[in-house]
């Protein structure tokens, strides 16, 4: 009853955005079923043009562009989202504590976290990324820290919004734990916006991790990921052919689907009418 | 006639639909005359005083009906005429003069600002204007006041301020919208007696918007009863102070029937709670000096004064909030530490606390089940049927229908609920003593006087005793056997309800007292010739 209402009410930009990421989550899910060729398999010669055998042609190596373009679906927004929710443990967990606690401990948090916001952050995390070396783990933890930063201080303000409410003070005075706290009277009142911001922060994720591949230090080859793939492919740009561009195109499309979506839930969740 | 609302009509935006909120409603108001309206929340008094600048808030829509200003028809105008309108013919007051300001701009700036954008004055004119207007209204420094930020001047100050800047185009018409409710008793007869002077002075006519009977007595020429959107009955003041014709008037004029005998306590009755030599504030601040009271077992100690006396740091000393830095706070005889963390869990369980504003004490996200079982599992270990059962229990003793209740959100119920639910979670953790802080002053008339009674019920059932923050006369009277006068963080006054209060034993006493509007259309004119203003 509920979710039909909530469908029925929903705009038709939010409905579009919903259902262009549930196409990306299954072509990400099964992509071995939906890919034609594997991910590292060369099958042609380089640069083969579209049509025939290779619907949208080949890429630098001799791979099938349409089967790296599935692939990297899986690739990129799985990073993507294991990023953005690692960013948000550490993010919400560091904030609920700040506002909870206060005091030196919201001081330290705060301060570390003026600290990595002062370094920009590509650069941060390209310094961090030379000196750890490339990998998946080590780009996700990186990346996930960085963007930490931003959920942590989003939290760290809704929370002490709720914080100082009358039914917070009645909990303080029962003499219940910080956690009990912070799990039962102060998280459910910020999810609305945290989901918002979890939409938001997915979509950084993303884009950071495709200039990082661009820049050569994303995922290592030959997994297949859009970024990558999009600096592969880029001296095609020059001969006037758009292969390049479809990588980019995932990325945009979905990067604009997410943008919708959340713009419908931080509507919902500021309890605006119209 | 200056404004003619006829059969006007409006809608409020709802998740079904549109729901109307006003039924038809006629209003008529002539060059220099006050109509006040009056009711209860919800009566849709705001709504129709808005519709006087020919606006509706944000999810309300105009569904029928006429704004007649001088004839033209306000809803039908285009929207570049109605905001050259605006402002200049017909301003209007908000009951929060701080949040009306633009608190980085100087309040003369603010004052010049319509008649500029108006074009009905210049810079130079309008100035002087202010400075005229600011003198009009015992604004100290008239002519530098305007010089101030909205944060220098006091919230009485303000108020007045924001009256001017309501006047600086000259209008035909000034809505006022509660505009002394926020503000102390001793600070609204001055805010009341600058606002009748300067409305008559410039022979400007009002709208003035109160739930408070003796205020609208003092203001208005002539006044309209509203009740859930519809007239319940309008005539002239005196008139219908003297005599009103609906049922509805009536009990709105039957202020407070509820009156508690004072119990007369022994000297050496038991203390519950002793505040011993109270002194503390915030970093160099100090708020309280010296504060000294005891709280009798199973009586009602009022805490009275203005804000800012200390009341509410009063309460949050003895809940541990706020350790003191000297004096001590004792419970049944035994000094409790002074800091909450210190407190055992019995200890914490025997002061409880209910709030001003059920909205903000309730947590959104729970059921009532929820709010009300947690201090059961807490503090008495109570699950399953046990806790079911006393559940339902405390549902009866706040006279709310256990079955009907229980699985709502506090968003799901009315003000008087919420309270009602309020004082079930501090019953649910059977206390020896509870602070009552201004829980009746955001509720209507009615529905306060259902909470003191219930209050005064649960009281002599359990043997609770209350101590009562309040800033109202009325509701001391009401339920206190002794009273507390507070002023600057310093006990004034202290003693049985009868003795403080009659006659006033305290100088301050007495000012608190004689500032409490009546419901005499004479009273503020006899008090400014008394000198209070």
């Amino acid at each position: 009853m509920e979710l039909a209402r909530t469908i029925r009410s929903m705009p038709f930009t939010a409905m579009l955005g919903i259902v262009v990421i549930a196409v990306y989550a299954v072509v990400a899910i099964f992509a071995p079923l939906l890919a034609p060729y594997g991910e590292a398999e060369i099958v042609g010669a380089q640069f083969e043009p579209w049509g025939g055998a290779f619907l949208v042609g080949t890429d630098n190596l001799g791979r099938d562009m349409l089967s790296r373009l599935i692939w990297g679906a899986r690739n990129t927004v799985g990073v993507a989202l294991m990023t953005t929710v690692l960013a948000f443990l550490i993010g919400s967990i560091a904030g609920l504590l700040a506002a909870a606690r206060r005091g030196w401990v919201d001081m330290i948090l705060s301060r570390i976290v003026d600290i990595l916001m002062a370094v920009p952050s590509l650069i941060f995390t390209l310094l961090a990324l030379s000196a750890l070396g490339p990998g998946v783990m080590n780009l996700i933890v990186v990346v996930a820290i960085m963007d930490s930063t931003r959920v942590f201080r989003l939290v760290r303000a809704t929370a002490m919004n709720v914080m100082v409410m009358d039914y917070v003070e009645a909990a303080k005075l029962r003499g219940e734990g910080t956690w009990w706290i912070i799990r039962r009277e102060v998280l459910p009142n910020i999810t609305a916006p945290l989901i918002a911001e979890f939409g938001l922060r997915f979509c950084f994720a993303f884009l950071t991790i495709s200039a990082l591949s661009f820049l050569g230090l994303g995922l290592p080859p030959p997994l297949a990921d859009w970024g990558g793939m999009v600096r592969d492919n880029a001296s095609l740009i020059s001969f006037g052919d758009t292969t390049p561009l479809l990588p980019a195109a995932c990325i945009a499309v979905l990067t604009v689907a997410v943008n919708f979506v959340v713009d419908w839930l931080l509507h919902r969740a500021s309890g605006l009418k119209d | 006639m200056l404004l003619d609302i006829q059969n006007l009509k409006v809608e409020a935006k709802t998740d079904t639909g549109w729901t109307p909120i006003l039924h038809g409603v006629d209003l008529q108001v002539n060059r220099g005359e006050v109509v006040g309206l009056i009711g209860e929340s919800g009566a849709g008094k705001s709504t129709l005083g808005q519709a006087a600048l020919g606006y509706a808030a944000p999810g309300l829509r105009f569904a029928g009906g006429k704004i007649l200003f001088e004839g033209t028809d306000l809803l039908s105008m285009s929207d570049r005429l109605r905001n050259n309108f605006r402002g200049a013919r017909v301003a209007y007051v908000a009951q929060s003069a701080a949040a009306s300001f633009n608190p980085a701009w100087r309040l003369l700036e603010q004052f010049c600002e319509g008649p500029q954008i108006h074009g009905t004055a210049t810079r130079k004119e309008s100035e002087a204007f202010a400075r005229e207007l600011y003198a009009k209204m015992h604004l100290p420094d008239p002519n530098n006041f305007g010089l101030r930020f909205p944060h220098q001047v006091s919230g009485g100050q303000l108020q007045r301020a924001m009256v001017a800047m309501a006047m600086a185009c000259k209008p035909d018409l000034i809505v006022f919208d509660e505009p002394t409710t926020a503000l102390d008793v001793t600070t609204q007869i001055g805010v009341l007696a600058s606002i009748r002077q300067a409305v008559q002075s410039l022979g400007t006519a009002a709208i003035y918007i109160t739930h408070d009977l003796a205020v609208v007595a003092q203001m208005a020429d002539r006044v309209k009863v509203m009740r859930d959107g519809r007239e319940v009955e309008e005539a002239p003041t005196r008139e219908m102070m003297a005599a009103p014709r609906e049922d509805y008037t009536r009990s709105l004029w039957a202020v407070r029937e509820f009156r508690r005998p004072e119990r007369k306590l022994a000297d050496d009755a038991p203390a519950s709670i002793r505040v011993a030599g109270v002194t503390a504030g915030y970093g160099a601040i100090q708020v309280l000096k010296d504060v000294e009271f005891s709280i009798p077992k199973g009586a009602t100690v009022a805490v009275v004064g203005e804000s800012g006396s200390g009341k509410s740091t009063t309460a949050r000393v003895i809940t541990g909030l706020l350790p003191p830095q000297s004096g001590h706070i004792e419970m049944n005889g035994q000094v409790l530490p002074a800091r909450l963390q210190d407190r055992s869990k019995d200890q914490l369980r025997q002061i409880q606390m209910i709030y001003q504003m059920a909205d903000t004490a309730l947590n959104p996200r729970q059921t009532i089940r929820q709010i009300l079982s947690r201090p059961l599992g807490f503090y008495r270990g109570l699950s399953g049927k046990a806790q079911t059962e006393r559940l339902h229990e405390l549902m009866d003793q706040i006279e709310l229908e256990p079955k009907k209740f229980l699985d709502r959100l506090p968003g799901e119920l009315s003000g008087g609920q919420k309270q009602r639910i309020g004082i079930a979670r501090a019953l649910a953790a059977d206390p020896e003593f509870i602070i009552c802080d201004e829980v009746t002053s955001a509720l209507d008339q009615l529905v306060a006087e259902g909470i003191l009674r219930l209050l005064s019920r649960l009281q002599d059932e359990t043997g609770v005793s209350y101590m009562f923050i309040t800033h109202d006369i009325e509701t001391v009277r009401a339920i206190a056997d002794e009273v507390v006068v507070m002023r600057y963080g310093q006990v004034m006054d202290r003693g049985m309800k009868s003795m403080v209060l009659d006659p006033p034993r305290h100088p301050y006493t007495a000012e608190l007292l004689a500032s409490v509007p009546q419901p005499d259309p004479d009273w503020l004119t006899r008090r400014i010739a008394e000198g209070a203003a």
